[in-house]
């Protein structure tokens, strides 16, 4: 019974090591994220062999980044030392921005990233929807989308009339 | 794969995840030859992302594909070395890109056709590929969002850019009835629940194109019968071109890792 409930807290402790290190794994293309704010971690999970299984979910099919943070990820647990891992990559269900945590739509609009709406639950919502979006640093609605796409496939590029900055938005998908 | 295959399922498994992996891969190469010379910097960015989305479905179905035929062959392998008529590609997306306007048109017809397809295969009795269709749905979106409003503009707009796409049109028309002319190998994976029926793609893609022309003000041009048959590896002389470009490095240096 005692031996059980020390495995069991040190399988416990093993998870939040876990957890812990891929706090600090940031996204290569907006630093001020890490994955686990992303939402790009969907779980860790025991495996009966004593591997922890680390499900890894890319943001867009053909992101370059996607190639980075599976290294990182792998990177950040073997320092971590959680003992044996392998990080499977999740398709299903796909990736949605609605996964952003709080905390992470906080450090994107602090980085100057107006973070994503709402759900694009539907397809109406992407092909249509052309409300305007908010300047992250006069608060204006007076803006344009300048580019579907930014830098990244993930932002787009918008511009404020008011106060004539460029910004980037992290679109909805 | 969700279940043990036959051979012969497992044969037409594969050639038909090539024939959906081969049309991202050449578009997203195709695409990728506006880098640096599109008409803005915008649209430099909105075209290399759209191919850059293309080559990542590519990479899913390629990988898929080699899982399925067993023999090893990763998608490197299926992308850079095969032969000419083993590109199982619908052959309107190797058509050359012409000015920016003509590019937009081979892009609309193509991501309405992409959405109609996959978001019927998010329900294939295949989980991979409905797993891989539920993931490229959310950016084909995008990709029409783009290419639409800009085949809106370009119709709508001055004299020149409307004589331009519709000019596009006329010459890329034909080449989308190969998109949905079933054989047995379209129906054998409609009748296995793997892929929606062509003639229900068609449908509804042929629905959103009109209701897109009209916006645009642009006229939707006569259907002919074809005889193309990209998807069972015949290809136009284009084909070529794009494969001595994409493959060259590979087949200089083979196994070269960077």
């Amino acid at each position: 019974m005692r031996a059980a409930v020390l495995a069991d807290a040190a399988a416990q402790r093993r998870l939040s090591l876990a957890w812990n290190a891929l706090e600090f794994v940031e996204d290569p293309e907006i630093p001020a994220l890490s994955i686990v704010d992303l939402g790009l971690i969907r779980y860790i999970n025991p495996q009966p062999d004593g591997r922890l299984d680390v499900g890894l979910s890319p943001t867009y099919v053909g992101c370059p980044a996607t190639e980075v943070i599976r290294h990182s990820v792998t990177q950040a647990l073997r320092t971590a030392g959680v003992g044996d891992f392998i990080v499977t990559q999740v398709l299903s269900p796909a990736w949605t921005s609605d996964w952003i945590s709080v905390e992470g739509r906080r450090k994107l609009a602090i980085y100057g990233i107006v973070p994503p709406e709402k759900a694009a639950s539907s397809m109406r919502d992407i092909l249509r929807d052309n409300r305007p979006v908010a300047c992250p640093r006069c608060q204006s609605t007076n803006t344009e989308c300048i580019s579907e796409f930014g830098s990244t496939p993930c932002k787009a590029l918008h511009r404020c009339r008011a106060c004539l900055e460029p910004f980037e938005y992290f679109k909805c998908i | 794969m969700s279940a043990a295959l036959s051979k012969v399922e497992a044969q037409n498994l594969f050639r038909y995840v090539l024939r959906l992996g081969d049309l991202s891969l050449v578009l997203g190469q195709r695409l990728g030859e506006w880098v640096g010379h599109s008409p803005a910097l915008e649209e430099d960015l909105g075209l290399a992302n759209i191919a850059l989305d293309l080559i990542g479905q590519a990479r899913l179905l390629l990988t898929y594909a080699g899982e399925i035929e067993g023999r090893g062959r990763g998608e490197d392998e299926i992308a850079f070395l095969r032969e000419h008529g083993e590109y199982l590609n619908a052959i309107l997306v190797e058509q050359p890109n012409g000015d920016f306007g003509h590019t937009i048109v081979r892009q609309v017809l193509i991501d309405a056709f992409q959405l109609e397809l996959y978001q019927r295969m998010t329900a294939s009795t295949d989980e991979r590929l409905a797993a891989i269709a539920a993931k490229s749905v959310k950016e084909i979106l995008y990709h029409l969002r783009y290419s639409s409003g800009w085949l809106v503009r370009l119709g709508d707009g001055t004299e020149e850019s409307h004589v331009r796409v519709q000019t596009a049109m006329d010459s890329l028309w034909p080449y989308t009835v190969e998109l949905f002319a079933d054989d047995e190998l379209d129906r054998a994976m409609a009748d296995a629940g793997v892929a929606p029926r062509l003639a229900e793609v068609q449908a509804a893609w042929i629905a959103r194109i009109d209701k897109l022309l009209e916006e645009a003000t642009l006229k939707r041009p006569a259907s002919r019968p074809h005889s193309w048959h990209g998807k069972r590896g015949q290809h136009s002389e284009h084909l070529g071109y794009i494969l001595a470009e994409m493959q060259h490095l590979q087949r200089t240096y083979p196994g070269a890792r960077w």
